[in-house]
């Protein structure tokens, strides 16, 4: 099966897909973006989440052909070159990366949660990211990390005189 | 993968070396490796619990597409079996199959699907047996004997003091813990790649890269020098990585097909693919004067260690000797055994058996307290374990033992208030806080708030005499301009922050701004494991050791360049003089010089514990926390909501204090987990619930706020005074949980996780 869809804003084709495979299969075997975690495959752990056409899924719960055509973003979509996205800031300043293997689905799941809800309470954040497990952290320091990045994203640019509002 | 430098002393809390990698998706995890031509290796695994194999036949599978092996148990080159204390595990089952999903066959195909299906193809035709699953008729003679050693996989015994002493208050209880699992989110994979010279480069994610080595040479028939390993990224462990899973397999694979073998399990393969926390059966009685002075305990434990012997043997030994909690006790009596039975294999798990006796030690603690009438922590508090104490194996406890204060600062934070977000404040409802959650299935009818302390200890590092050290070489030369120390250990970093640590580490000892970490693998010497809380203490040793080495020749060459200075020493990239002032940047001291060394560190011996009485200094450190657990429960429904967790942890000294408070966070939700939400599920020797979907891990909206209170007592022993941190978190967490339940009901409750038919049950 050939598959074309644009991932991070690039169109890209795999080919030869097998028919069973996995949005997360696509993307990590077919287009070398590992990012997106392998950790449960069954919808439970969030550690594969990606944006499908802007909406958050797991992508290991769509089928490789439901991305035909549309667009996917990734972990891997989300900083600019070589600097880091606020959120992925706010997570290592944090400190709530350990083992790290959630980081992805939690950085994803994290920036979806501030464009719609630029300052989200503490009860808000526990229930956006319910749908992502981690072992390690305990989840103290990703609300922390939360916290600090919806800061940071809402505070004034210098110099653009309008401040306010994520800059997403 | 590419290390990053990281700046930071100790004490300070830099950013993660391998940080920026992971939060871009960049992290490179031993389940993204790819390798050209690799082929994808799968297992055939029992669909029985206990069945002798009669034959397998592979050519249906040999003839599927892309399908390039199929092996077995007789195509093991070396020893055919193997593990941790004792080699009792079939590399592929030999004529039988000891536990629902032990491995059979393996095959290796083109592609993951064709690989699956191939394994599926493997016939297997089996003799199915009764399984014996009771931990306790497996002590008995009636039981089939599953090794030929017998069912006893060790007993240990601890007399200590009066064995007949007697008590005016006397309390008794039977506790039962249920199977836990590590749950690390990465799964079980490497990669491994032949030579073409008939060794073999294994890149994986493991706890211990040399035991692995050292097994694989034995399984392989190969000299220890043509099996290489290299850690990849290791998504989480907590004991789940220190036995074999996939990795004598993808070897076996990749030497019979010439090819690189990827192996990464799915999760249900991941649940049988690695040992477990063993459940237990706990029997206390504790006699204790009126005024609540602890006179003797006697405790029976029953550990059930599965199909094979994994670490169970320190396991137990752990279980025994911290059977009493961190209290002084003039007398006790400790029998325990770990036995085989045809359940599945149990072994390493943070806490270490010191998690399930604190559950049994603490709940006596709190009936004793309520048969005297005393307040808890205040019963707890006069028995509490000191600098001085003697263990009941009669090794003395040297260096900081803040039993008292710990509980001491625990109860000193504020407590929640009660109905706040629950609507019996008159406010508005907010179900997140309600037991039972957005079910929305009470708001705050038939709640009860409950508060509980829990304290519990165990040992850092190896016990018993194990040979316990750790090898690091440091590097120190100029780079751009700019000294720069590089670190290499064998030390498996699993999340825990140990690349960062071991970088501050050698920029406080060298003086160095610009420190890399390389990355770990069997090029030099043995770290030891990533487990018992050692790394820091014993890797972190070495590390300092190493560079002490490297400073006392730089500094012996500024003398012999420059100048004797007394006092000189090494900062802020330079040799600098007893004030402070600069005598040579070490950027111009060195030039082209490499000054390179080499150093083990090994802490001090330990000894075996006595067969006939259990005693001996078999410990090295010992670390402490206390928790305190503020619980509303639905006495409905049977529904917990842990409202609030507060702890306090004597660290030594906090080498990363971020790190730290990374590992009490953490440490507390697994400690959580096992009170009231997770287990494996085993019936008949079968588990019902090998996925996340049915095994419930704590979330988020599980995890309720944590209060810290972190000590730094500095033990004298250890390199810095730090203390071995990972485990403690894990041990009195759920006690605490589970007492706080008991005072919300007034139920006994004696098992764990609790479950609401323990709540509400008659």
């Amino acid at each position: 099966m050939r598959i074309a869809c644009t991932v991070n804003g690039t169109p890209r084709v795999a080919e030869d897909v097998w028919e069973g495979t996995s949005l997360l299969g696509v993307l990590r075997e077919h287009m070398d973006l590992p990012g997106s975690k392998n950790a449960c495959e069954q919808g439970e752990c969030g550690s594969c989440s990606v944006y499908l056409d802007g909406r958050l899924v797991c992508a290991c719960l769509v089928l490789g052909g439901q991305a035909q055509g549309r667009e996917v973003i990734t972990v891997e979509g989300l900083a600019s070159g070589e600097v880091l996205h606020p959120v992925q800031e706010a997570f290592l300043e944090a400190g709530a990366v350990q083992c790290g293997f959630c980081t992805p689905g939690l950085v994803v799941a994290t920036h979806d949660l501030l464009t719609r809800t630029p300052q989200p309470t503490t009860v808000e954040i526990r229930e956006a990211l319910a749908g992502n497990i981690c072992r390690c952290t305990g989840y103290v320091k990703i609300i922390d990390a939360v916290h600090l990045a919806a800061k940071r994203l809402t505070l004034p640019r210098e110099g653009d005189g309008k401040g306010g509002g994520p800059r997403l | 993968m590419k290390p990053t430098p990281v700046s930071g002393q100790i004490g300070d809390s830099p950013r993660r070396a391998d940080g920026p990698q992971k939060v871009r998706g960049d992290f490179e995890y031993s389940s993204d490796l790819k390798a050209a031509g690799m082929l994808w290796g799968a297992t055939v695994r029992s669909p029985h619990p206990y069945a002798r194999i009669v034959a397998i036949d592979a050519a249906e599978a040999l003839a599927l597409p892309g399908v390039h092996a199929v092996l077995t148990h007789l195509d093991v080159p070396g020893t055919k079996v193997y593990g941790l204390e004792i080699q009792d595990q079939p590399v592929l089952a030999i004529d039988v199959v000891r536990y629902w999903g032990e491995a059979v066959a393996l095959v290796a195909a083109d592609h993951p699907e064709h690989a699956r299906r191939a394994a599926q193809a493997v016939r297997v035709t089996y003799e199915v047996l009764k399984p014996l699953t009771d931990p306790e008729l497996a002590l008995t003679d009636d039981a089939p004997r599953l090794h030929p050693g017998g069912n006893v996989t060790r007993q240990v015994k601890i007399r200590h003091g009066d064995q007949s002493a007697q008590a005016e208050v006397v309390v008794s209880g039977e506790y039962e813990v249920g199977m836990q699992d590590q749950a690390p989110l990465g799964p079980e994979s490497g990669l491994a790649i032949p030579d073409g010279r008939g060794g073999i480069d294994l890149h994986l994610a493991t706890q211990w890269l040399h035991v692995d080595r050292d097994q694989l040479a034995g399984i392989l028939a190969l000299p220890p020098e043509k099996v290489r390993l290299t850690l990849a990224g290791v998504g989480g462990a907590f004991g789940a990585r220190e036995d074999l899973s996939m990795q004598a397999h993808a070897c076996l694979l990749a030497l019979r097909t010439g090819r690189p073998v990827k192996m990464s399990y799915s999760r249900p393969e991941s649940f049988v693919g690695h040992v477990h926390r063993h459940p237990g059966k706990l029997r206390y009685e504790h006699g204790a004067t009126r005024d609540g002075k602890l006179v003797y305990v006697k405790a029976r434990v029953l550990l059930d260690g599965g199909a094979y012997a994994s670490s169970s043997t320190a396991v137990i030994a752990n279980a025994c000797c911290f059977a009493l909690g961190p209290y002084e006790c003039p007398s006790a009596t400790v029998d325990g055994w770990v036995v085989y039975t045809n359940n599945p294999p149990c072994g390493a798990m943070r806490g270490f058996g010191s998690v399930q006796n604190c559950y049994a030690h603490e709940a006596q603690m709190d009936k004793l307290a309520a048969a005297i009438g005393m307040d808890p922590v205040e019963l707890r508090q006069r028995n509490a374990m000191k600098t001085g104490s003697r263990l009941i194996t009669g090794q003395v406890v040297e260096g900081p033992a803040p039993v008292a204060e710990l509980l001491d600062r625990i109860k000193a934070f504020p407590l929640p208030v009660e109905g706040s977000g629950s609507g019996r404040g008159g406010g508005k409802v907010d179900l997140t806080q309600m037991p039972g959650g957005v079910s929305n299935t009470t708001h705050g009818e038939g709640v009860r708030r409950g508060v509980g302390y829990a304290v519990g200890f165990k040992n850092v590092g190896y016990s018993e005499g194990f040979d316990d050290y750790s090898t690091a070489r440091i590097r120190l030369s100029v780079a751009n301009g700019r000294p720069r120390a590089e670190v290499h250990t064998a030390a498996a970093e699993v999340g825990q922050g140990l690349i960062t640590i071991q970088a501050q580490i050698a920029a406080t000892e060298l003086g160095v701004t610009d420190v890399v970490v390389l990355d770990a693998d069997t090029q030099v010497g043995s770290a030891g494991s990533s487990s018992a809380s050692r790394q820091t203490y014993i890797t972190g040793g070495a590390v300092k050791a190493a560079c002490e080495a490297v400073r006392e020749r730089v500094l012996a060459l500024a003398q012999s360049e420059i100048g004797r200075s007394a006092g000189a020493r090494l900062e802020r990239d330079a040799v600098v003089s007893a004030d402070g002032g600069l005598i040579v940047t070490l950027a111009t001291l060195l030039g082209d010089a490499v000054v390179e060394e080499t150093r083990e560190f090994r802490p001090r011996r330990t000894h075996r514990l006595d067969a006939a009485t259990g005693q001996a200094n078999a410990h090295l450190q010992y670390a402490f926390a206390a928790h305190r657990a503020v619980v509303d429960v639905d006495t409905e429904l049977g529904l917990v909501k842990v409202v609030e967790l507060a702890t306090a942890q004597d660290v030594g000294k906090a080498i990363n204090p971020q790190a730290v408070e990374g590992q009490l966070e953490g440490g507390a939700a697994q400690g959580l987990g096992l009170a009231v939400m997770e287990e494996i599920q085993v019936k008949d020797g079968v588990i019902r619930n090998a996925s996340f979907t049915d095994y419930l891990l704590p979330t988020i909206l599980d995890m309720p706020p944590l209060l810290m209170d972190i000590l730094e007592l500095g033990d004298p022993h250890s390199p810095y005074g730090l203390k071995g941190v990972g485990e403690p978190p894990t041990i009195s967490s759920g006690p605490a949980i589970v007492a706080a339940i008991r005072a919300a009901t007034g139920r006994p409750i004696t098992r764990v996780p609790v479950r609401p038919q323990d709540i509400v049950g008659a």
